[in-house]
C-alpha cells in the first residue's frame, strides 16, 4: 500500500494530506472543502496507509488485546451458564467450519485410536474411544458463536471436562490445558474454563457419534469461549503452567477469548 | 486548560472577544470521540465484512485492520477510548448542567418549525451557545445511539456473561442487527454533522478553539 503523510489528530492539518486535491476546486469551496475535511480526509488516511494496516500497529494493539484477556478472565463467571436452547433450536445440518475445505478434514481412525495425556496428572494412560464412550454422559444444546460474527446452535454430548480432570488425577491448580489436533491445529486454555461446568469433552453431536465434519472423534466443546477455542480431531490433551498458545492465537486473534 | 489559553494568540485580534461556545473538556472529548469512532467504524466494517448481514460489504479502501484479527485488535482497543472518553463527557455534561441546559426540552412543534427553516436557509447561527430544536434533537439522538451502540456491543462481545443484556436485545442475532442500525444512524448523523459544519464554517472554529 501506498505510504501517505499521516497525522494523529484528525483535521489538525487536513492541508498536507488534501491539497492537491482541493487545487482543482474553485477558491470559496476550497476553503471550505479544507475546513471541513477533518472527518472524511481522516477516514481515508487512517485506513489507506501500510502503518496502521500492517503488523506495526498490529504489534502495539496486542498489548491491549493482552490486556483484553486480563479483563475477560476477571469478567468470566464460573457459575455463570451459557443459555441453553430446546431440540427444536438446533440447526440441522450443523455447519462445517475450518480454515481447510470439508473434503480435507482430517479422517482418523477410531479402532487404533488413542487420547494421549500428559503434564501435571497422576494417570496418564491414553484413552481409548470405548473407554470414552462407557464414561458418564452430560448433554448440551448451545450456541456457537464464531469469531466472524455468524452464530449456531448444536446439541453436543459427551464427558464434562471438570470430571474427566478429575478422573485422570489432573491438577487443576495448574494454569492452563493444551489440545492437540490431528491436523496440527492446537489451543491453550485457562484452566477456570476447563473446570467450567459446561466445557465437555464431547463425543457426541446431536446424540449421534460424531461425524467427521465436525470433529471427530473428539471436539473439546466450551460454550463459553468462542468457536475456535473449541478445537475438533483433538489427540492429546496436557495439563500444564506454560501457555502453549494456538493456532489462531498466534496469528494476532484475542487469547482469551471469552463469551 | 492549555487549549484555551494557547488559542486566542493565535487567532484574529477579536476572538477573545467572542464568547466561550464550548468549554474545554467539550472540545477534548469531542475530538477524541471523533478520532475514537472513526477506529470503531473503520474497524468494524472489516469486522462486518467477515460474516455480512447483508447482500453488500465495505470495500476494505474504506475499512479499518486489513483482515478479520487486525480489524478485532483495533475495535477492542478503540473500544475503551471510546468508552472511558464517553462516561468522561457524559459525567461532566450531567454534573455540569449542560445537557439539560443545552439539550432539553426537545418539543416537537418547534423541531418541525426549525427544520422547516432549516430547508429555507432561514435557520439564523447568530448565537453559536444556543442549540435550534433540530440539534437538541440530532445531539439527543446520537447520544442513545452511543449507548445503544455500546450496549449492543456488549452483549455481541460477552453473551453468556452478560446473557441478560443479550437477551434484553432479542439475543446475539438480533443483537448484531441492532449494533449495525445504531452504527447507521451515527454514520448518518456524522454525514449531516460535517455537512452542516461546512455549510457554517465558524461552528467548525468554535469547536476547535472554544469560540
Amino acid at each position: 500500500m501506498m505510504a501517505r503523510p499521516r497525522k494523529p489528530i484528525p483535521g489538525v492539518d487536513a492541508r498536507d494530506l488534501i491539497g492537491d486535491g482541493a487545487k482543482l476546486l474553485p477558491a470559496p469551496s476550497r476553503r471550505l472543502f479544507l475546513r471541513g475535511i477533518v472527518s472524511v480526509g481522516a477516514l481515508a488516511t487512517l485506513t489507506g496507509c501500510d502503518i496502521i494496516d500492517g503488523s506495526t500497529a498490529e504489534n502495539a494493539l496486542r498489548v491491549v488485546s493482552n490486556f483484553n484477556d486480563w479483563v475477560q478472565a476477571r469478567l468470566f463467571n464460573r457459575h455463570t451458564l451459557a443459555p441453553t436452547y430446546s431440540e427444536s433450536q438446533v440447526m440441522r445440518p450443523f455447519r462445517f467450519n475450518a480454515y481447510y475445505d470439508e473434503d480435507d478434514a482430517p479422517e482418523v481412525d477410531g479402532d487404533t485410536y488413542r487420547l494421549q495425556i500428559g503434564g501435571l496428572v497422576d494417570n496418564k494412560k491414553p484413552w481409548s474411544l470405548p473407554e470414552l464412550y462407557k464414561l458418564p454422559e452430560v448433554s448440551q444444546i448451545t450456541r456457537l458463536v464464531c469469531v466472524e460474527g455468524w452464530s449456531a446452535i448444536g446439541s453436543w454430548q459427551g464427558v464434562r471436562l471438570s470430571d474427566f480432570l478429575k478422573l485422570i488425577g489432573a491438577d487443576t491448580r495448574a494454569k492452563y490445558v493444551w489440545f492437540q489436533c490431528a491436523e496440527g491445529y492446537s489451543n491453550t486454555i485457562d484452566m477456570p474454563t476447563a473446570l467450567h461446568p459446561q466445557t465437555q469433552l464431547t463425543l457426541k453431536f446431536d446424540h449421534k457419534i460424531l461425524p467427521q465434519a465436525y470433529g471427530f472423534p473428539i471436539r473439546i466443546r466450551i460454550p463459553t469461549k468462542l468457536g475456535f477455542k473449541n478445537p475438533k480431531y483433538v489427540t492429546a490433551m496436557w495439563v500444564q503452567n506454560n501457555d502453549a498458545g494456538g493456532y489462531w492465537e498466534n496469528q494476532g486473534y484475542n487469547w482469551f477469548s471469552g463469551l | 486548560m492549555t487549549i484555551e489559553a494557547a488559542a486566542p494568540a493565535s487567532m484574529a485580534p477579536d476572538a477573545a472577544a467572542r464568547p466561550l461556545v464550548h468549554p474545554g473538556w467539550v472540545r477534548v472529548t469531542h475530538w477524541v470521540n471523533a478520532l475514537a469512532m472513526l477506529m470503531m467504524i473503520g474497524s468494524g466494517w472489516q469486522i462486518y465484512d467477515a460474516s455480512p448481514l447483508f447482500d453488500f460489504v465495505f470495500s476494505p479502501q474504506i475499512a479499518l485492520g486489513n483482515w478479520l484479527a487486525g480489524a478485532l485488535l483495533w475495535h477492542f482497543a478503540a473500544m475503551w477510548l471510546l468508552v472511558v472518553n464517553g462516561i468522561v463527557y457524559v459525567a461532566l455534561g450531567l454534573a455540569s448542567g449542560r445537557f439539560r441546559a443545552k439539550l432539553f426540552p426537545i418539543r416537537p412543534r418547534e423541531v418541525l418549525r426549525d427544520f422547516v427553516a432549516a430547508l429555507r436557509g432561514k435557520l439564523s447561527h447568530d448565537d453559536l451557545s444556543v442549540y435550534n430544536a433540530v440539534q437538541k434533537l440530532l445531539y439527543a439522538g446520537v447520544l442513545l445511539a452511543g449507548l445503544v451502540i455500546v450496549l449492543t456491543g456488549i452483549s455481541i462481545w460477552k453473551p453468556v456473561q452478560f446473557w441478560w443484556l443479550t437477551a434484553f436485545f432479542g439475543g446475539y442475532d438480533t443483537a448484531r442487527y441492532v449494533h449495525f442500525a445504531a452504527m447507521a444512524a451515527i454514520v448518518a448523523f456524522v454525514f449531516v454533522h460535517v455537512v452542516l459544519a461546512l455549510i457554517v464554517p465558524k461552528s467548525l472554529r468554535a469547536m476547535i478553539v472554544g469560540r
